[in-house]
């Protein structure tokens, strides 16, 4: 596809991801904007960076938000593989159903989501706290790491593990030596993408957090709520910043494997 | 092959009677194999004859359904392909694309706990039986390498466990044709080198001619002949091993009269030809026989010997081909014949055929095959 | 032959017991903590309020019956006509932004990481950057006064027009890369062919590219619509009490109404529409497969 653009369209494209960007990028930019009220600029700082250290709230929910992720991440990609590889390697009856079932995570609206577990938590007398979150954040990231693992895996040469086999190497060996190597990879883009959307949730943590278990999310909606102050846009800055790293390993992790990782 | 036939200690892989089902589909039907120590043993047929699934069953990638399967003696029907004194070189070459090549060749020995040096020593070797410099080689990863090279990485990785039986699966299919040509001679010498038992799973009949010390053709899962090269080709059992190997022409009658070792044919057009009296032909029976392109001759209708048969026919085409000169003969049926000429030089003693010559196509009787039913 | 060996190679023979084992943590815990809740929810829909929020027992339609009330019906009605604008506008947008990415030769892969991002970045950030910009006192009255365009701030915040315009910044890029996906395998030669039997450039985007795209552009509108009908933050930072939608409406009922019951009823509802919309979309998907035969 050589033949030029028209300008026109490349100038409006142009202006759209100026738009998407926009909101976010002034936001950063006013998070070292001296001045406190006002949108005037009035210089240069990083105070605002410097007070989100001593904000115990804010540390607090950072510990909280990095806790949830963790643990979310790591059980939710370690039952997502599972079902990624039940997926791509056996036939079974039930096997459209459950995969239309997988989708359910996805397709449904947050809100309905987050009350849901609300109503579980409640009916079964349990407290609001982490590990609520934890439960309501692998839930929705399963599906997800599922996704990103099985697209790895179905890219994956069968006749390599054949190989192996036919080397003298067990089920075990095979799987510790060939597949897990291969879909590696997959798996930690899996994780990155469970762990981004645990740390940027904000709907379905809303409704299964408790008073000591806030997020960084939940923190920056109840101080939007309060005020406007510089500090929401410094920790929110922090928040932008750290996905974008994330988003940018993941992207790496799924780019370009496929057919050239195979043997042909 | 009973009597004089091989000692059971020499057989290094059975197949009795073994069979695999994927759900309504029987890939192999009751097939039973007896391959050689040391032998070149080819199984040749179209996709989907089932070749592919037999080698699979010996390297314990499928389980048989029914029947056994025996290596070295022993029945391993359920035993994995870890298992087995086995290895494989698959068609994709399967090179694992994490590891470089020495990694590759080595994985073998070090799931055997084969000490470091002693990997060492075979992995150089192993590459060196292939031919393919270690010191170059060792460090590169397979996506580095030719399609030639990959395969050469995927037989040493194969040879360096030094296995009882070696498999192989279309190995040379994805490489051009002047490299495999060389590849099935390294090959065919590395079976005598190393005295290793080859089992070769091919589509390219002229490959299996090549190499192999016995062929197995196979059709829709079953066994429709084991012999060697020369057997396979000059006496074919059954119409489908005829065509499948090299080119043939076909002729169908019923049988006349049958005087001692010979018999008389009759076809539906009136036209006799006779034939060696083998087993089963009896007056009245219908029967097939196949004549390959190189046993016929052309004559002029009225110049036929006495000792041939022979059929009338117009010339349809003249083609050169090189080596021989092929000329292709309408018959009266509408069918065309195929007669292999060789060319002793058209520029200066020519084939003397023209298409729309009338000619008689003929051969002796003893150069037809008769076959059998499928 | 030590016991896990045994172990995995008769797993191995048995297809169907291995796929249970390795399905059998995760399908729980998405039964136990996302199916199993929903039914709870469908189960809360018929119980009566209790005096102090919470549920006392019993069986009633009174919330379903509650929702069929005007006042709630022109919530659904204005959600269900946001989420249909929304996804007009992002497709107006979306499809010749994700036309150019796939035109884009060596910038098409910084142009993915840039939609991409936003994508996965926190919504509520995204949408309090918004109020950062479009409130009274935010960047885009401080630079309209400062250029004299206006002489008072813009009421920007807290109309319709900013909740649309939230939904279809948040939404844009779910639009843009499915129809991206879609136009990025389409055969170049396929063009080229019309080309050569004298289409020009409109004709062969009309009667070609479009058509073929159209996969895409379907399940563009389902990813952007269905968020749409949900949405929450959107209304309930950007719009304030009066656009009220179905998400806030749910919300509502669990903050400050304490009626768990009708809120449950109008998460149900909210599910049922998203489901027609699904099931609506599957059936177009697998009625017109327009794959292109390379």
């Amino acid at each position: 596809m050589t033949r030029r653009l028209p300008r026109s369209l490349v100038a409006f494209t142009a202006l759209c991801f100026l738009l998407l960007h926009l909101p976010v990028l002034v936001l950063a930019v006013f998070s070292l904007n001296r001045s406190r009220f006002s949108v005037q600029w009035t210089g240069f700082t990083l105070e605002w960076y410097r007070r989100l250290l001593e904000r115990q709230d804010i540390l607090a929910a950072l510990r909280v938000s990095l806790t949830v992720g963790a643990v979310s991440t790591l059980v939710s990609t370690v039952l997502g593989t599972m079902i990624a590889l039940a997926l791509a390697r056996h036939r079974f009856r039930g096997r459209t159903l459950l995969e239309g079932l997988l989708y359910l995570p996805i397709v449904t609206p947050e809100i309905v989501v987050g009350i849901s577990l609300l109503l579980l938590f409640a009916t079964l007398h349990m407290a609001l706290g982490i590990s609520t979150i934890v439960v309501a954040h692998v839930a929705f990231s399963v599906s997800f790491v599922t996704v990103v693992v099985r697209a790895r895996l179905e890219g994956m040469d069968r006749t390599l593990e054949e190989a192996a086999l036919t080397l003298g190497a067990d089920e075990v060996a095979t799987f510790r030596r060939v597949t897990l190597p291969l879909l590696w990879p997959g798996i930690l883009a899996g994780a990155l993408l469970a762990f981004t959307m645990s740390i940027d949730d904000f709907v379905i943590t809303f409704f299964v957090s408790g008073p000591g278990s806030t997020t960084l999310p939940v923190l920056i909606y109840s101080m939007a709520r309060r005020t406007i102050e510089p500090t929401i846009n410094a920790v929110s800055t922090v928040l932008v910043v750290v996905t974008t790293v994330l988003i940018f390993f993941f992207d790496r992790l799924t780019r370009g494997r496929g057919p050239r990782e195979g043997t042909l | 092959m009973t009597g004089t036939g091989p000692q059971s200690s020499d057989l290094v892989v059975q197949l009795s009677r073994a069979s695999k089902r994927f759900g309504t589909v029987t890939a192999v039907d009751a097939v039973s194999l007896d391959i050689r120590r040391g032998e070149f043993f080819s199984l040749l047929g179209p996709s989907g004859c089932g070749k592919t699934t037999t080698l699979r069953l010996v390297a314990g990638l499928e389980e048989p359904d029914d029947g056994d399967v025996r290596l070295l003696g022993k029945v391993v029907n359920r035993r994995r392909p870890y298992e087995r004194p086995v290895a494989m070189v698959f068609q994709n070459y399967a090179l694992f694309p994490h590891l470089d090549v020495r990694r590759n060749v080595a994985f073998g020995l070090e799931q055997r706990r084969v000490p470091a040096d002693r990997i060492r020593e075979r992995v150089r070797r192993a590459l060196g039986l292939v031919r393919l410099d270690p010191d170059t080689y060792a460090r590169r990863m397979p996506s580095q390498l030719s399609g030639g090279q990959r395969q050469r990485v995927a037989l040493a990785r194969a040879l360096v466990i030094e296995p009882a039986i070696l498999l192989l699966d279309e190995p040379l299919g994805a490489i051009d044709l002047k490299l495999r040509k060389e590849m099935q001679l390294e090959l065919k010498a590395l079976n005598r080198q190393l005295g290793i038992t080859f089992v070769y799973v091919t589509h390219d009949q002229e490959e299996a001619l090549t190499m192999s010390d016995r062929i197995a053709v196979m059709n829709q899962g079953r066994v429709a002949q084991v012999g060697t090269p020369a057997e396979i080709y000059e006496n074919p059992r059954t119409a489908f091993v005829a065509d499948f190997i090299g080119e043939c022409n076909f002729f169908d009658g019923t049988v006349a009269e049958r005087d001692g070792a010979m018999a008389t044919v009759a076809r539906d057009d009136g036209l006799r030809f006779r034939i060696p009296a083998v087993n089963g032909v009896a007056p009245g029976r219908a029967v097939r026989i196949a004549v390959r392109p190189e046993w016929h001759d052309v004559w002029r209708p009225d110049e036929v010997p006495p000792a041939e048969n022979a059929i009338p026919g117009v010339v349809r085409d003249v083609v050169y081909l090189g080596e021989t000169v092929h000329v292709l003969v309408r018959l009266p049926e509408g069918a065309d014949a195929r007669v292999a000429l060789r060319n002793e030089g058209q520029l200066t003693k020519p084939v003397p055929w023209r298409a729309g010559d009338q000619v008689a196509v003929g051969w002796l009787p003893e150069d037809c095959q008769v076959l059998e039913e499928e | 032959m030590s016991g896990t060996r045994r172990l995995l190679a008769g797993l191995n023979r048995r297809p169907r017991l291995a796929a249970a084992a390795l399905l059998g943590p995760g399908t729980l815990w998405l039964l136990l903590f996302f199916f199993v809740p929903i039914a709870v929810v469908f189960a809360y829909s018929f119980m009566t309020r209790g005096v102090y929020g919470g549920v006392t027992g019993g069986f009633t339609l009174e919330h379903y019956r509650r929702f069929l009330d005007p006042l709630y019906l022109g919530v659904l009605r204005r959600t269900v006509a946001l989420a249909v604008s929304c996804t007009v506008l992002c497709l107006v947008v979306g499809y010749p932004v994700a036309y150019t990415i796939a035109r884009a030769g060596r910038w098409k892969h910084l142009l993915l990481f840039l939609i991409v991002v936003p994508l996965w970045t926190s919504f509520l950030v995204r949408t309090y950057a918004l109020i950062f910009l479009l409130r009274d006192t935010g960047f885009v009255n401080a630079v309209l006064l400062a250029l004299g365009v206006v002489r008072e701030p813009l009421v920007l915040l807290y109309t319709p027009g900013a909740v649309l315009a939230g939904l279809v910044y948040g939404y844009l890029p779910l639009m843009v890369l499915p129809i991206y996906v879609s136009l990025e395998k389409l055969d170049p030669t396929l063009l080229e062919a019309a080309e050569v039997l004298g289409a020009r450039p409109l004709a062969r985007f009309w009667r070609i590219t479009l058509p073929l795209s159209a996969p895409g552009v379907v399940a563009g509108a389902m990813l952007v619509f269905i968020p749409a009908l949900g949405a929450f933050l959107t209304p309930d930072l950007l719009g304030g009490a009066k656009q009220m939608m179905v998400g806030t409406l749910v919300q509502n009922q669990f903050g400050g109404a304490r009626n768990w019951p009708f809120g449950s009823a109008v998460s149900f509802i909210l599910m049922a529409v998203v489901l027609v919309a699904v099931l609506a979309y599957l059936r177009l998907r697998d009625r017109a497969p327009m794959e292109a035969v390379a």
